[in-house]
């Protein structure tokens, strides 16, 4: 899905506005930003620089108080709340820097859940969970709860949730936050494997800096809710 | 989300909080089972008071005389049938009311003055003919002894009181014989063409006064002559098969008048009493006996009433039952917006996943819909228990005070399909808000929630 020269997802001049008290905190501020179909994009940036909201925005889970992000050939500023979920549950996956699995759940459960959502046929469903665990390398543990497994394989059974679907667009908000380095890289490396495997488009959000350039084809910094650099690699 | 995913969701939901959920239905059920208990209560007493009264012969009985006869009696008409000539109520007519729809049964009003000899000692009283259809009815259900063996059997059943005046100790009359001394009519001059009921009858010829004996003995002894019609004598006290009654050819108190008013030669009853299936067929079988000439008179007004005041009486339970219910409500309320709370995070999954705000919405409709349908279910099943435990405990009252039991409670299929109905709806309105609420969650700030 892109939007023209293989664009998968533009933020043109977007910004978000929170109001606190009286106060005017601008999370994002007059960005723009464009990734390509297939591309892994880290956005990068300190505690508080926007990075968040800016994929919250692109994963439409919020929509912008000023310009419009386009994806699907569609401005997600201007879809109804219904368009808007179909956008969430057909092309988006989303990954978690606390994993966000659902603990009353097993793992089948928790990554059947999206074909709930998207109305997959139940015929299906058992072959697409199987499949999408087994690209993350979980397709044993269908019956443990998310208690019962380790961070690393909570976050590929999000990894899996989130492929379930077979979205086009991946987003990923810190998905090593939470885990040791060891664990971290098993999880960027897994990362790099779907998008060249499946030829994924990723944004990921991160502060590490090392991380986002070890894995990431493009790192766009953000400071105070501003785009400060795009596609450099220092 | 299909509604098989909806369901199963919501249930897993419910099971994940199972003792704070058990909790709401289990208030639910308490809420239906007062308004099943109320209303059962109200529907039992309706459906107690209205078969006393159908016992009675008040209600479903059309009382039909000859025009000219009904004097005052005559209720006040809207929209009077009109005036066609008085027509002789003999056995022609009555083989018509016979044919009427939903028409169980016509016969003569049997009633007459006698004296009754019990161990020697003279009683005045009043002897009525009962037909034998009496004892299906359940009119005589709470009779001490039995009814007529058969109805030609020299028996007799005692009203109480006068079975007190016979014997302080009443059951012991059960089994004993008495005389009935009454005056019989014999025919002076039978005239040709007399064709009607009973040739033998003293018609328009005029007749003389025979004392006659006869001898019955006592089968039964009950509260109150059930099915007493509005004679003029009042209720008989001392009961007679009719077909016993009839053969007796006893004079009656308007044989006197038609001996002076026939003018036809033809012997007419003074009254015939049309009993219909039910009460509410009387109107139907009232108006069809006036448009053939005849005059009629029954309680109607009287049921039309009865069921007003039985409208408002289960309308006031259904408040106060109702009441509960209300508590109830809130508890679902309570319960769904503290599930908000609690799964705030889990929503925030839900949309991150690519669920609308209809699919939310949803999800906690169903999980109130679940909780009111297995309340409703529970509360009709309490108050089932509840009204068995009135009757029991209603029925020992009555025992004790030497009255026959009575089923003061009924729980009619309407009153259990209409309870869960109403639970669900209930609870389904106190999802609304709850609801309303989880769909409108900010997926981003529900994500944050820890």
């Amino acid at each position: 899905m892109t939007i023209g020269d293989g664009v998968a997802v533009r933020a043109e001049r977007v910004s978000r506005q929170y109001l606190m008290g009286t106060t005017v905190i601008r999370a994002v501020d007059d960005v723009t930003l464009e990734v390509r179909a297939g591309e892994f994009v880290a956005l990068l940036g300190s505690s508080g620089s926007g990075k968040s909201t800016l994929l919250n925005l692109m994963a439409g889970l919020d929509r912008p108080t000023g310009g419009a992000i386009f994806a699907n050939a569609k401005n997600l500023s201007e879809m109804s709340s219904l368009e808007l979920a179909r956008y969430r549950s057909r092309t988006v996956g989303m990954v978690f820097q606390s994993f966000n699995l659902l603990p009353r759940m097993t793992l089948e459960e928790n990554v059947e859940l999206p074909l709930r959502l998207a109305e997959v046929d139940r015929d299906d469903r058992g072959k697409r969970v199987q499949e999408a665990l087994e690209r993350v390398r979980l397709e044993k543990r269908l019956t443990h709860r998310p208690s019962e497994l380790s961070g690393g394989e909570q976050q590929r059974a999000a990894l899996a949730r989130a492929l379930v679907n077979r979205p086009t667009l991946l987003f990923a908000d810190e998905p090593t936050g939470n885990l040791d380095s060891a664990t971290g890289e098993s999880i960027m490396l897994l990362l790099k494997e779907i998008q060249q495997k499946l030829g994924m488009t990723i944004v990921m959000v991160t502060h590490e800096r090392p991380l986002a350039e070890r894995f990431a084809d493009r790192i766009a910094a953000l400071a105070d809710g501003k785009l400060v650099s795009n596609g450099m690699k220092s | 989300m299909k509604a098989r995913d909806l369901g199963e969701l919501a249930l897993r939901n419910l099971r994940e909080a199972v003792l704070r959920n058990s909790l709401t239905t289990l208030g639910v059920a308490v809420g239906v089972a007062s308004l099943v208990a109320m209303l059962s209560l109200g529907v039992g007493l309706q459906e107690l008071a209205t078969k006393r009264l159908s016992n009675s012969g008040l209600f479903d009985t059309v009382i039909v005389t000859q025009r000219r006869n009904m004097g005052g009696m005559r209720r006040p008409e809207a929209s009077p049938t009109p005036e066609k000539e008085a027509r002789a109520l003999d056995e022609d007519a009555r083989k018509q009311f016979e044919r009427l729809p939903n028409v169980v049964e016509v016969y003569p009003q049997i009633r007459f003055p006698t004296e009754v000899r019990y161990n020697g000692i003279p009683y005045s009283t009043i002897v009525a003919g009962v037909p034998a259809s009496a004892q299906t009815t359940g009119a005589y259900d709470g009779i001490q002894g039995s009814f007529f063996s058969g109805p030609n059997a020299d028996e007799a059943i005692l009203q109480i009181e006068f079975a007190k005046d016979l014997s302080p100790q009443t059951a012991t009359l059960l089994g004993k014989d008495l005389v009935v001394r009454y005056a019989e009519r014999e025919a002076l001059s039978p005239q040709s063409g007399t064709s009607n009921a009973d040739a033998k009858d003293a018609g328009a010829g005029g007749f003389s006064i025979v004392p006659r004996e006869k001898k019955l003995r006592i089968v039964g002894i009950v509260e109150t002559e059930p099915a007493a019609g509005f004679g003029g004598l009042g209720s008989g006290r001392l009961l007679i098969p009719l077909e016993v009654a009839s053969t007796l050819r006893a004079a009656q108190v308007n044989d006197l008048r038609d001996a002076v008013r026939a003018t036809n030669g033809k012997s007419d009853y003074a009254s015939l009493t049309v009993r219909a299936k039910s009460p509410t067929q009387v109107e139907g079988i009232e108006t069809a006996i006036k448009s053939m000439g005849f005059g009629t008179f029954s309680l109607l007004d009287a049921t039309r009433n009865l069921r007003l005041f039985f409208t408002i009486f289960d309308l006031l339970l259904a408040i106060f039952g109702s009441l509960a219910l209300a508590v109830a409500t809130l508890g679902i309320i309570n319960t769904l917006v503290m599930a908000i709370l609690e799964r705030r995070r889990e929503i925030g999954i839900l949309k991150a996943l690519g669920a609308a705000d209809r699919d939310v919405k949803q999800l906690f409709f169903v999980e109130a819909g679940v909780m009111g349908l297995f309340g409703g279910v529970l509360g009709v099943g309490f108050g089932w228990f509840i009204g068995r435990a009135l009757t029991w405990g209603t029925n020992i009252y009555l025992h004790r005070q030497n009255l026959p039991s009575a089923h003061v409670f009924s729980v009619p299929w309407w009153l259990v399909l209409g309870a869960i109905a109403f639970a669900v709806i209930v609870s389904l309105v106190a999802g609304l808000y709850p609801a309303t609420r989880a769909a409108r969650l900010n997926p981003v700030e529900a994500l944050r929630y820890e």
